[in-house]
């Protein structure tokens, strides 16, 4: 016997019919603080000594000094400080996981004392820069040499900032319309707005000047020939692909899709986007938490996210399945996908298994078939790898995740011409680690292009 | 970009970003880490006839969750001997060959100084600062600030050292002392190359409410002990500058000494005429690395107003201190209070009604907790912009002046001051007042 899965819960938020109540329903998680709050709370830094908080962010900020300058009224510095270890500094000050980094390792922590809301700080000092257009950086002085960048995400335009510091030009080319990459098209949209997203890139290549191509995606060998006889080196920040297939029976009807897709429509179409009354997403990472909680500010009546494992296995971070389930969202664990139903060529619910796991193994309990019946189902369960384009350069390698190896250092590919950085190295992390390896690999390039010693040691990861 | 060297009385300098003889210049390793983070110069903790220090040392002032506003400490010049100082000076000089190292010195008679400052200066020290300020232990033994607050001894000590040293010479002043000009003219007299100021403040840091005993406290007894850190900040800066607007002090380089942690405090004790600074509590709360801040910040400062170099703004504030009888007194400011910003407090309401004017009212309506300002009230004292919490919410708006500007001095001299008890013209004649009745009326 199949049971249906059915409540009667109402939606904790009204659909939004306006960009205004959009804007409501996905209100700032980390507002921009006004000065008494800047002030107030930089009081409080204690000034660290070899500070915890520094050696949690990955790209390294000197927390203690920004806060220090913004506390000295010194804001201007502050912002220069955070930019010259991050490029994305307003983007990372709004949108990084700062529980599980910078925050997390204030040592206020210890003494149950809430700890420094630095994320909100870099984002007050930023902010200001970026809104009054203070020019704080420059082109470096010419050194004749030309670097291609592909992809304008967060490790694409850091790398492009840097190498045109140390006097290159750069060209980004970009498949999109757009540059940020997945941090307007992927972060949700109660982190960041498109507008500060956008105005950071602008505000950092008004003063950088590297050129972006839009709409210029690289997908054929021969563009990849042209690249390699006009610049001297290649960054790829191509990040990862779209959701990647299930193959599950159903999988192709109207009203299946996927996590990525479904929020870089959001993200555009805002209260414009149509979601419906009940929403089932699959998978336990935060995308999948990200894609319920948005989907519950939509207005869906019921939405449920599903997840093959139990609770404490999910890979996402409690915080953000607290927001979730703040937003509404109910979670259904140990049912592992069976088919998703159809009726009249459109999505009418989704079968589940019940599953236990055991040591980390897997198991379907016999006879437990389950329906949850929806209108509208997101995939979370991954992004697929951009191997196919990736197979275009010759002598790259992949490891058995299928990210580009790099070595650690120059963040250089086994092809010695082409660098890489971002998601498409790692694997899919944040936005602040594609920052960090888009400029390693900038001064990457800038010692493979500038030093004639004997090559780098290979130390490839 | 901006140019933070220094060449202070003939001692050079990267930048004016020194460390005062203090426990964080006790030694050669000290030093070393201190220039590699970014300071330009160094006082040796004062060395003369190594002491004996007593263990419990200093004390601090927190206020509410500051820790360290104020700090003191009881201790004595350097503990070591000086063959071991001279060897790590020397070393020091020869890794930083163009930072400043200066000696700091304290010593009796005429004969033991001519002896130091020749070892001194044979290590290679780049200049002299004499320590008549120490407030305890070696006031007793006729050193510090025994020396220090009198001005003829000082004199003499000064005129000695004037005679035996080749290297520049600072005189390091104690605030402890009625006028800070006394012992200023004094050492200029004995011909120094330049001032420091100021040494510490003697205090009293707080009572032990269970022993009765004064912190630090030594084997349950304390004493008085030389006070230092942010609290004492204006007193130095007033000190600084009275010296620097002395015609004939003037001439003479200024480092000052009191309570600097920040890039603010630099520029504000360079605009009243410093053109060295020394940090020591500072140091001692966050170590060196607190130097950076007050770098990259000097730097901006500078850069934002084409600032080239330290000399370009030194004293700028200095015509701007003027004696009070040559204030406008037609100027008017009064306050405003922004209420899209008030968080209703009300702090600025009891501020003005119980330590003020009475120029402040709360609205009868208690869903409003938005204080008005009363205008024809307010005399423009500050008080409430002071206490609100809240960042530029209060604030002091200039009025049209109603006459010409004048001042005391010009209505001493046109008779228009008041000059009996009921003057007519008493200057609180007509400001509202309410019936002392009014206070215990429901
Ligand atoms: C749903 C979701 C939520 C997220 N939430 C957060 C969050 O809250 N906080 C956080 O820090 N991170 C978050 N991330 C992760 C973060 O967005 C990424 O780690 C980061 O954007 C990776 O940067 P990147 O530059 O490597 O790649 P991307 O941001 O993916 O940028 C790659 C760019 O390259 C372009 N491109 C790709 N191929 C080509 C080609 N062949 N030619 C030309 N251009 C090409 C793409 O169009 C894109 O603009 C989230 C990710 C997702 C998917
Ligand atoms: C623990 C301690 C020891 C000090 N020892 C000396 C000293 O040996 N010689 C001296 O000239 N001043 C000494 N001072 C005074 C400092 O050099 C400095 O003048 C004073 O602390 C004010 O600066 P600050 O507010 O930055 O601390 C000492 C101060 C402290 C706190
Ligand atoms: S750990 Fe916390 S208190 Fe310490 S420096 Fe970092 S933010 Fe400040
Ligand atoms: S600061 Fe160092 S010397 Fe002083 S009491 Fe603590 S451990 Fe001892
Ligand atoms: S002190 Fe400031 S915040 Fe408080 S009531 Fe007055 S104006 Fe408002």
């Amino acid at each position: 016997m199949v049971k249906s899965l059915n409540s009667d819960l109402m939606a904790e938020y009204k659909r939004p019919q306006s960009e205004e109540e959009f804007q409501q329903n996905f209100k700032q998680k980390k507002p921009l603080m006004n000065q008494t709050e800047a002030f107030v709370e930089s009081a409080r830094c204690l000034f660290c000594y070899d500070a915890p908080c520094v050696k949690a962010c990955p790209t390294h900020i000197d927390i203690p000094l920004f806060i220090k300058q913004i506390h000295t009224g010194n804001t201007i510095g502050a912002a220069e400080t955070i930019y010259d270890s991050n490029w994305m500094g307003n983007a990372c000050g709004k949108v990084c996981p700062t529980q599980v980094l910078c925050e997390g390792a204030c040592v206020h922590n210890h003494a149950h004392v809430k700890p420094i809301e630095i994320g909100r700080l870099q984002n007050f000092a930023t902010r200001q820069v970026i809104d009054q257009e203070k020019s704080l950086f420059h082109k470096g002085a010419s050194n004749g040499k030309k670097v291609a960048v592909i992809g304008a995400g967060p490790a694409g335009i850091s790398c492009a900032c840097e190498l045109s510091v140390l006097g290159y030009e750069v060209t980004v080319f970009e498949a999109l319309e757009r540059p940020s990459g997945l941090t307007v098209y992927g972060t949700a949209p109660y982190k960041i707005t498109n507008e500060e997203a956008l105005s950071e890139i602008d505000y950092l290549q008004q003063q950088l000047g590297f050129k972006v191509q839009y709409n210029s995606a690289i997908t054929t060998r021969e563009q990849l020939q042209s690249l390699e006889n006009q610049y001297d080196a290649i960054f790829l920040g191509v990040g990862i692909g779209p959701t990647a297939s299930l193959n599950v029976k159903g999988e192709d009807v109207k009203g299946v899709t996927g996590a990525v897709e479904f929020i870089r429509e959001l993200r555009f179409k805002k209260h414009n986007m149509p979601v419906p009354r009940r929403v089932v997403v699959l998978g336990g990472g935060n995308t999948a938490m990200d894609a319920a909680s948005e989907s519950a500010r939509m207005g869906a009546e019921q939405v449920f996210l599903a997840y093959r494992r139990s609770k404490e296995e999910m890979g996402g971070y409690s915080f953000e399945y607290d927001l979730a389930l703040s937003a509404g969202v109910q979670g259904v664990f140990n049912a592992s996908l069976r088919e998703i139903l159809e009726q009249d060529g459109y999505v009418a619910g989704v079968e589940f298994v019940k599953t236990v796991s055991q040591n980390g193994r897997l198991t379907e309990v016999p006879d437990s078939e389950f329906v949850i019946e929806c209108d509208l189902v997101i995939k979370a369960t991954g992004q697929a790898k951009m191997v196919d384009f990736l197979s275009l350069i010759p002598g790259l390698t992949l490891d058995s995740s299928r990210r580009i190896k790099v070595n650690t250092q120059t963040y250089q590919t086994e092809n010695p011409r082409y660098f890489a950085g971002g998601d498409a190295v790692n694997g899919g992390a944040e936005v602040v680690n594609g920052a960090y390896e888009g400029k390693m690999a900038a001064q990457g390039i800038h010692h493979s292009l500038t030093s004639h010693l004997s090559p780098l040691t290979s130390n490839h990861g | 970009m901006a140019d933070l060297s220094i060449n202070f009385a003939g001692i050079k300098a990267p930048n004016p970003f020194w460390l005062a003889s203090a426990p964080p210049t006790n030694s050669g390793y000290q030093i070393m880490k201190a220039f590699d983070a970014g300071w330009g110069g160094a006082v040796w903790k004062t060395m003369g006839v190594p002491i004996i220090n007593v263990s419990s040392r200093y004390g601090g002032l927190n206020y509410r969750d500051t820790r360290m506003s104020g700090f003191n400490n009881i201790e004595l010049i350097s503990d070591r001997t000086l063959a071991d100082n001279l060897k790590e000076i020397e070393e020091v000089k020869k890794y930083f060959p163009h930072h400043a190292v200066i000696a700091s010195l304290m010593v009796e008679s005429r004969k033991e100084w001519e002896q130091i400052i020749r070892d001194v200066e044979n290590a290679g020290a780049d200049g002299i600062e004499l320590n008549f300020g120490c407030p305890h232990g070696m006031c007793e033994r006729g050193m510090g600030s025994a020396v220090g607050q009198e001005p003829e001894v000082l004199e003499t000590i000064v005129g000695w050292v004037m005679a035996a040293a080749k290297v520049p010479v600072i005189t390091k002043l104690t605030p402890n002392i009625s006028n800070i000009e006394d012992p200023g003219l004094a050492a200029v007299k004995g011909g120094t190359n330049a001032i420091s100021l100021i040494n510490t403040i003697k205090s009293i840091m707080g009572i032990d409410l269970d022993t009765f005993a004064p912190y630090p406290t030594v084997d349950g007894k304390g004493t008085n002990g030389g006070y230092c850190g942010p609290a004492v900040k204006p007193i130095a800066m007033n000190m600084v500058r009275q010296l620097a607007q002395h015609p004939d002090i003037s001439g003479t380089p200024i480092s000052g000494i009191g309570g600097i942690e920040t890039w603010r405090d630099v520029v504000e004790y360079i605009l009243l005429g410093a053109t060295s600074v020394q940090v020591c509590t500072a140091a001692m709360h966050y170590g060196f690395g607190i130097v950076r801040e007050m770098d990259k910040g000097l730097r901006r400062f500078m850069d934002e107003r084409g600032f080239e170099t330290i000399y370009d703004f030194a004293g700028k504030a200095l015509p701007n201190i003027v004696e009070w009888k040559e204030l406008n007194m037609s100027y008017k400011v009064v306050a405003s209070i922004n209420p899209a910003k008030c968080i209703g407090c009300q702090l600025c309401y009891i501020a003005c009604e119980d330590g003020a004017h009475q120029a402040i009212s709360v609205s009868s309506d208690p869903a409003n907790r938005i204080p008005s300002i009363i205008e024809e009230n307010c005399v423009g004292c500050n008080l409430c912009s002071l206490v609100c919490p809240v960042e530029a919410c209060i604030t002091m708006e200039k009025q049209p002046a109603k006459v010409a500007p004048v001042t005391w001095e010009q209505l001493t001299e046109t008779g228009n001051i008041p000059t009996t008890f009921n003057d007519p013209r008493a200057g609180g004649n007509g400001h509202y007042v309410p019936e002392p009745a009014a206070a215990i009326k429901r």
